[in-house]
């Protein structure tokens, strides 16, 4: 075998390493470093003001780091808008704005990406296209609707992501980041979800998926990083951690000890 | 029964039915009203059903449809233009002073017009955008702003409040056809504004319904957070639905000019809510997201119809502004119905 370009161990598509954020004199996230592969999905862990949110809206280009490097397939980046994360491959889908829920489910579908035919000043969208494809993606992940005209505001909630999950796998993304898709899902429906986001994976994408719900991320996960005030308390590999010791540093380990003790007194 | 019946089709697909269908429109509510007043007006008003009748009213709904048309598809996008009303006064302001003070060619003015009244809508858009305050308060502003500059600019030119007659004026026969004529059809005659209207309404439903724009309208309107997210680019869908209604205040004002050669510079101030009205009552959401060109079209006929079969029934003006506001009340009502429907999550 002669030497190749190929680097040996695979390209991480995407890779922070130690970035930061400040909003103002707020220091809102420091120091996390996070690896995202193809194939595998990256849990991001944390409490309520962990920096969660902070961290998806750089990986999709809502806000730009401060500190720190962003890698995309190795090489380093700024991204400057939600649309230049796109382009890359990068699609994201939010807890509660995935969808416009008056809409109907294929508008929503192609929302920013409208197949279109005809000329300059009568192009128009592939409306036929658009619909057949609507029904037949949704339908390979299984979601069976009976009409892609109803407003997405009437499917339930765990469809509604799915059906955004489907659009992102559908326009070709390599990374899908899935902020908190179980979180205000019941136990069947939010097993729904992690099912499609397991499906993706098996697809090939690179799967970032954020949760404060341990169960869940340990039923799916690769790699867990967990977050706390903004900092990265633990990076671990799937083979590292166990879900006890995960939910434990989760739950905040000794301070829940703490606070058991504190409730007891009274 | 025949169980093989069901074998090729969803059996789930029986649940909707075409009254339901129907029921999820966004004109429903207008049209129903628009058949109510018809017959309402036909039964109490004799020479309501004439044909001379249904021009006057279909060119009293034209006046305000080519209005509504451009601030339905605004209110669909989510925001709302007060300073529609004194637009299409300055425009026409614009037009006729530019010709008269530079002795240009009435067409020149007509151009520049239209540029001023998209500057205008550019203006509001971009304010919108840049500031992100409620468009209630920049489009206020500008309303306001319109209204002193109509009124300053025409006393500081042509020292009264009224502009000079430019019916001698050069060009001024063919800009006339264009924007003022009367057709006629088997013996009576219709405004060219109600070809004006209905072309508006067809382009417009055109561009809602099947292309890019129109889906980036519907999602500005209905979540600015999730289409910004996707990838739509929401400022320049703003602007651009406030150049359309510049567009919309430059046919109008063009109109008025056209038909009385002369321009009252105060004219115009209230008009703007009376085009929120025709969209609302055709179904347009307050909230945005929500609507159709088409129900504008159908809540400016109402608009036409009440007002003058008011005075074919030979009743006191006055009692217009009460079935205004009823229409207003009731429609709302019921596509507050429609869209709780829409929204109900299974």
């Amino acid at each position: 075998m002669t030497e190749t370009t190929e680097t040996p161990a695979r390209e991480a598509l995407v890779e922070l390493s130690g970035v930061s954020k400040n909003y103002g004199n707020v220091r809102a996230l420091e120091g996390v470093s996070l690896q995202v592969h193809a194939g595998e999905i990256t849990c991001v862990l944390g409490d309520n003001g962990a920096g969660k949110s902070t961290l998806i809206k750089i990986i999709s280009g809502l806000h730009q780091h401060d500190g720190g490097t962003l890698a995309l397939d190795g090489e380093e980046t700024r991204l400057s808008s939600p649309r230049e994360a796109l382009d890359r491959g990068i699609a994201t889908v939010y807890q509660d704005l995935a969808v416009v829920p008056l809409m109907p489910v294929w508008r929503n579908f192609f929302l920013g990406s409208e197949p279109r035919k005809g000329v300059a000043p009568f192009k128009r969208m592939d409306v036929d296209h658009m619909r057949r494809t609507t029904h037949a993606e949704l339908l390979r992940m299984g979601i069976d609707l009976r009409d892609v005209d109803q407003p997405i505001g009437t499917l339930s909630g765990g469809e509604r992501q799915c059906v955004a999950i489907a659009r992102a796998v559908y326009f070709g993304a390599k990374v899908l980041v899935l902020d908190e898709p179980t979180a205000a899902l019941g136990v069947k429906q939010s097993g729904v979800v992690l099912k499609y986001v397991a499906a993706a994976r098996d697809q090939g994408l690179g799967v970032v998926l954020i949760t404060h719900n341990p169960h869940h991320a340990y039923l799916v996960g690769d790699r867990f990083v967990l977050l706390k005030r903004g900092t990265m308390v633990g990076n671990h590999e799937r083979d590292d951690i166990t879900l006890d010791e995960l939910t434990r540093q989760m739950a905040g380990g000794t301070e829940l000890d703490d606070l058991r003790h504190e409730l007891e007194r009274r | 029964m025949n169980a093989t019946q069901a074998n090729d089709a969803d059996e789930r697909i029986l649940r909707t039915s075409p009254l339901r269908k129907l029921l999820g429109r966004p004109e429903l509510g207008s049209v129903v009203g628009a058949v109510a007043v018809f017959v309402f007006f036909a039964f109490f008003a004799d020479s309501f059903l004439r044909a001379a009748s249904l021009s006057t009213v279909l060119y009293a709904a034209s006046t305000i449809g080519i209005m509504a048309v451009p601030v339905a598809l605004l209110m669909i996008g989510g925001e709302f233009d007060l300073s529609a009303g004194v637009m299409v006064t300055s425009s026409a302001l614009v037009s006729s002073m530019f010709s008269y003070q530079m002795t240009a060619n009435v067409w020149v003015g007509v151009g520049v017009s239209l540029l001023v009244t998209l500057a205008i809508g550019a203006f509001n858009g971009f304010m919108l955008t840049r500031t992100k305050l409620p468009s209630f308060i920049i489009t206020l502003g500008t309303f306001l702003m319109l209204t002193g500059l109509n009124l300053g600019f025409t006393k500081l030119i042509d020292g009264t409040v009224s502009t000079k007659s430019i019916a001698d004026m050069e060009g001024f026969p063919s800009a006339r056809d264009v924007f003022a004529s009367t057709i006629t059809v088997g013996g009576v005659g219709f405004k060219v504004t109600i070809l004006w209207w209905l072309a508006l309404v067809a382009v417009a439903s055109w561009i809602l319904l099947r292309t890019r724009a129109g889906n980036w309208i519907f999602a500005v309107g209905g979540n600015q957070d999730a289409a910004r997210a996707v990838g739509v680019p929401v400022t320049r869908t703003k602007i651009g639905l406030y150049m359309g209604v510049g567009f919309g205040a430059w046919i109008s004002g063009q109109h008025l000019l056209f038909s009385y050669d002369v321009v009252q510079s105060g004219e115009g101030v209230g008009n703007e809510l009376i085009y929120i009205i025709a969209a609302v009552i055709g179904g347009c959401l307050i909230t945005g997201g929500y609507g159709s060109a088409v129900g504008s079209a159908v809540g400016a006929f109402i608009f036409g119809m009440t007002s003058k079969g008011i005075v074919f029934a030979e009743w006191n003006p006055d009692w217009f502004k009460f079935f205004l506001g009823a229409m207003l009340l009731l429609a709302t009502l019921l596509n507050a119905w429609v869209r709780k429907r829409a929204e109900a999550t299974a």
